[in-house]
């Protein structure tokens, strides 16, 4: 240093002289965060904003909801998988269970997804593919074979049809002889994000709605462990949305269902702590960071101050977060081990609850049984090598990680003044507002790739000749065939009298008021299918279409 | 480039087959053709083969371009081929997008789809494939 | 060669034309009134009265490039594979000449088709309402509740090309203070000798419930039979006629000086040389093909 300066002001106005003295760069990269935040070379003292000395476990939690941090519990290694039949998934839970995961996460294939049979017409080549098939109780039955349910947690990944899916878990426990007051678990039933960005919609939105309120409801009084809804960023990230965007219409979307719970005359503190969040931890490491802290502290103030809740752990954001599938490359798959490694460091630094770390060959297909296991490897390689757990958010004071937060809760703010101008989520959604902003987004990166101002190594940039054949997992056509048999079978099998009558009372109740979740459980003990109790409901409360913004 | 006036654009019917609703690869590619000069005639989610060939056929395209993330994409692209052969279209070239491993893609190709773009490939490329295969815009 | 379409189908187009054979249709309103929905629930009316109905959406809203996104076929998916409703998108830039002559063609062959009638909708931004009308029997404009688009719609003059009003989503709150306003507001329009005899009606709907598309269907009958009755659908037809061949000279020439052009480089330098587009023009058209 040239001169010893003292005055605060004086050092930074020499540094940013040099600093602008020095060559910079011209590589033409952009130096935004991935979502565009502009950033300054260098963040100081002067950044922050003043406030009182934030701490874990208090309010407002923006350096963890828990005082112990992962000191007191290291978060869940929690990884999403299911494919092709029930006995095939069922073998690859054993499996990872017997290799130390420490949780359950079902992928349920798109024809269960959309609420549809495997023997329905358009279920044609989407059997098994991207997650389980489950038709009915028998299935689940077969899923969950050998595994106590009363010893495990389990995350179901199912939003329009999630009622009946949880339905089905109950059942299968009641079978095992485990009382649905034990089950522990978290069912995503997020349906808004579904208009917003993943679109696997099928009732218009009031009735859809009722159904995520009828399970709220259901879960408060009979199954109190179990997280009733997943309240999902990751897909309206996936879908192009900026981190500041997932963050705000999500925490928007959390805000919507505690309204329509209220509205139900329900009490927040009765339902708001089983209220859980999933969000997507991107490549952009510190602004991914930021976004987690800043998560908690909306929720926070927004639970305490505007809704009144009394109960601290009402006030609690939890989440689980997945590596982001979008950054992922074919091109020289390998980069993905270390693409997937930073985004789980930023989860962690995050202080997530549970995490799912992508495997490698995602991007291709399913997981291989290797690919699957490096992606857990690599959670435990965070969790017991590198030493980050030891201290609870070592990014707190970060001048620059603070200013970040700030800018994160400012961006969401500012998001949740026009969504609330257009009338609250519903009416955003239906003026397609959500969708329009995401597209926008995913248009702008898209061309920032184009011009190379932004760099994908691999994609536009350091790439190779040829790419090397990766092995990746098939499955089999011959799945397909068996599982529609099986369905059939099923439907020749049951008591019809029984599965007519509960199907005919479901119906009733749809077009009446009560909450539903008694009737689908019977219905689904009865070996009603999902496709049947679906369109039961469908005659009730019609299909949804959206106006599609590009 | 502004596309020559007193040439008809190529018209693209675009369609998302399958059950997932994964529209954000299909979105940004409609504002990449719509920007290079083609028409393109968006079809929305969950749309079967039939459907694709019947709007494909009313709106007079040259193109249906086809996308797909849920895997099923060796059952619906030939079928979408198929009914085009059903309904004497052949004329109408098909090409798809989504997460396509290599085996399948030249499976795909035996089968009648002219062309697939996989996750990665830029935005120009498929505009420069359109413009190799429809040089003076619609025949 | 004005579409660079097949002339066959043209001369086919033609060759089966009895005259104006599909009655037509346009729906007109600002973005967001719900002209697709609407639309939408008055194709299923048609299929229940078992018409065989064509739409044509446009999106004027096209690039400078002359791409287009056209997205309307998603809110008429109900009608997808019903082999009695035909729908086409148009943008409207793609064309020469602008919509109406595309237009004209299209609903010339979807006439000739069988399919009647023929609905024609478009976004009610600059000049497309105004095209629009020019190919339509009845124009209907839409509208919604809070009426802030009225006033746009008095500066577009669309007030002066409707036939029908629809006051669209009834179910929303302040629709009959809407359907007041624009009463006193067509009263006042109005002009004095001007030779509209033909009061447009005013008809509430709620395309989302399909409720009011019964008493919409019958409002454009009773337009249609005020144009046949009164003898002003013939007058019509021949003036549009006269006009279409008026534009289709227009697109040829345009396009004969446009080769002209091209392919002969000293006229062009001649024309660089003297800054003379009349003369130049002439020259060009004057020569025997």
């Amino acid at each position: 240093m040239k001169v010893r300066a003292r005055d605060p002001k004086q050092v930074w106005q020499l540094w940013k002289e040099e600093f602008e003295a020095a060559p910079a760069r011209d590589d033409g990269l952009e130096t935004s965060t991935i979502s565009g935040i502009p950033l300054q070379p260098l963040y100081t003292s002067s950044d922050l904003a003043e406030r009182e000395e934030e701490l874990p476990g208090q309010f407002p939690y923006t350096r963890g909801i828990h005082p112990s941090g992962y000191r007191g519990r290291l978060w869940t290694m929690r990884q999403f998988s299911g494919f092709a039949t029930a006995e095939e998934t069922n073998r690859r839970y054993k499996y990872l269970l017997a290799n130390g995961q420490t949780g359950l996460s079902v992928a349920f294939d798109m024809p269960t997804l959309m609420g549809q049979d495997s023997d329905a017409p358009t279920s044609r080549g989407e059997i098994g593919h991207c997650g389980v098939a489950i038709d009915s109780l028998a299935d689940m039955e077969t899923l969950f074979e050998g595994i106590p349910l009363g010893n495990i947690t389990t995350s179901m990944t199912i939003n329009s049809p999630a009622a009946i899916l949880l339905c089905m878990y109950i059942a299968v426990a009641e079978k095992q002889g485990v009382p649905a007051a034990q089950l522990g678990g978290t069912l995503q039933n997020d349906i808004l994000k579904e208009f917003i960005a993943q679109k696997e919609f099928i009732f218009p939105p009031a009735p859809s709605m009722r159904l995520v309120v009828d399970s709220i409801e259901y879960c408060a009084r009979e199954v109190p462990k179990w997280n009733t809804i997943s309240i999902s960023g990751y897909h309206i990230r996936e879908a192009g949305s900026t981190a500041a965007q997932e963050l705000a219409f999500t925490l928007a979307d959390g805000m919507a269902y505690v309204d329509a719970c209220i509205e139900r005359g329900m009490r927040i503190d009765d339902f708001a702590s089983r209220l859980s969040f999933f969000f997507d931890a991107h490549i952009d490491f510190f602004e991914e960071i930021a976004k987690f802290r800043a998560a908690r502290r909306i929720w926070a103030r927004w639970m305490r101050d505007r809704y009144g809740a009394q109960d601290e752990r009402s006030w609690k954001l939890r989440f689980h977060t997945q590596t982001a599938g979008v950054s992922l490359t074919a091109q020289q798959p390998e980069l993905n081990i270390a693409r997937t490694a930073i985004e789980a460091l930023a989860a962690v630094l995050g202080g997530t609850q549970s995490l799912h770390t992508n495997a490698m060959d995602e991007v291709l297909a399913l997981p291989t049984d290797r690919a699957a296991r490096l992606a857990l490897r690599t959670q435990q390689l965070l969790a017991y090598e590198t030493g980050v757990a030891n201290t609870i958010d070592p990014l707190g004071g970060s001048y620059f990680i603070e200013a970040l937060t700030d800018e994160m809760e400012r961006q969401a703010e500012a998001y949740f003044k026009r969504i609330e101008e257009l009338g609250g989520v519903i009416p955003a959604i239906e003026a397609s507002f959500f969708q329009k902003e995401i597209a926008d987004a995913a248009f702008r990166y898209q061309q920032e790739l184009e011009q190379k101002r932004r760099v994908v190594v691999g994609v536009n940039d350091f790439t190779v000749g040829e790419e090397e054949h990766i092995e990746i997992l098939r499955i089999d056509p011959k799945l397909e065939s068996q599982q529609v048999a099986r369905v059939r079978e099923v439907r020749a099998n049951r008591d019809q009298a029984r599965c007519s009558n509960a199907l005919v009372r479901l119906r009733k109740a749809a077009a009446g008021t009560d909450n539903l979740m008694p009737y689908i459980l019977e219905a689904v003990r009865a070996y009603a299918t999902e496709g049947e109790i679906m369109n039961t409901m469908v005659e009730v409360f019609g299909l949804y279409t959206e106006r599609a913004v590009i | 480039m502004p596309a020559n006036t007193a040439v008809r654009p190529v018209r693209i019917v675009l369609a998302k087959v399958g059950l997932d609703g994964h529209d954000r690869g299909v979105k940004v590619v409609a504002r990449a053709l719509r920007d290079a000069g083609y028409e393109v005639i968006y079809t929305g989610l969950r749309q079967t083969p039939e459907m694709v060939v019947d709007a494909a056929l009313q709106e007079d395209a040259q193109v249906i371009g086809l996308s797909i993330h849920s895997g099923a994409h060796m059952t619906l692209f030939p079928a979408v081929v198929q009914e085009l052969k059903r309904r004497k279209a052949t004329d109408i070239v098909v090409f798809g997008g989504g997460i396509i491993p290599d085996d399948d893609i030249a499976a795909l190709k035996q089968k009648g789809v002219a062309e697939l773009f996989t996750p990665g490939t830029p935005l120009q490329g498929i505009v420069d494939w359109l413009r190799k295969r429809f040089p003076q815009g619609a025949a | 060669m004005v579409e660079k379409r097949d002339p066959s189908v043209r001369a086919l187009g033609e060759a089966l034309t009895d005259r104006a054979k599909a009655y037509v249709v346009g729906f007109t309103g600002a973005p967001g009134t719900g002209k697709s929905t609407l639309v939408d629930a008055l194709v299923t009316l048609l299929r229940k009265l078992d018409r065989s109905v064509a739409v044509i959406a446009t999106d004027p809203n096209s690039s400078f490039t002359g791409g287009a996104i056209l997205g309307d076929r998603i809110r008429m998916q109900r009608h997808a594979l019903d082999p009695k409703v035909f729908i086409r998108s148009m943008g409207a830039r793609g064309h020469l000449g602008g919509l109406s002559l595309a237009a004209r063609e299209t609903i010339r062959l979807l006439g000739a088709f069988g399919f009647d009638p023929v609905i024609i909708e478009t976004v009610g931004v600059g000049q497309s309402e105004l095209e629009v009308a020019a190919v339509s029997n009845t124009t209907v404009v839409v509208l919604t509740p809070n009426l802030g688009d009225g006033v746009q719609m008095i500066k577009a003059g669309i007030l002066e090309i409707a036939d029908v009003f629809v006051v669209n989503k009834a179910d929303l709150e302040g629709h009959h203070r809407a359907v007041t306003e624009l009463r006193s507001m067509l009263s006042l329009s109005n002009i004095p000798g001007s030779p509209k005899v033909w009061k447009p009606p005013i008809i509430a709907t709620s395309a989302a419930r399909q409720e009011g598309i019964e008493e919409l269907w019958a409002a454009v009958e009773a337009h249609r039979k005020y144009l046949t009755s009164t003898g002003r659908a013939e007058r019509l037809a021949a003036d549009r006629l006269k006009e279409e061949t008026a534009e289709v000279a227009a697109e040829i020439a345009r396009e004969r000086v446009r080769q002209a052009l091209v392919e002969d480089p000293a006229l062009t330098e001649r024309l660089l040389e003297k800054g003379t587009p009349y003369a130049t023009a002439e020259e060009i058209l004057d020569r025997t093909r």
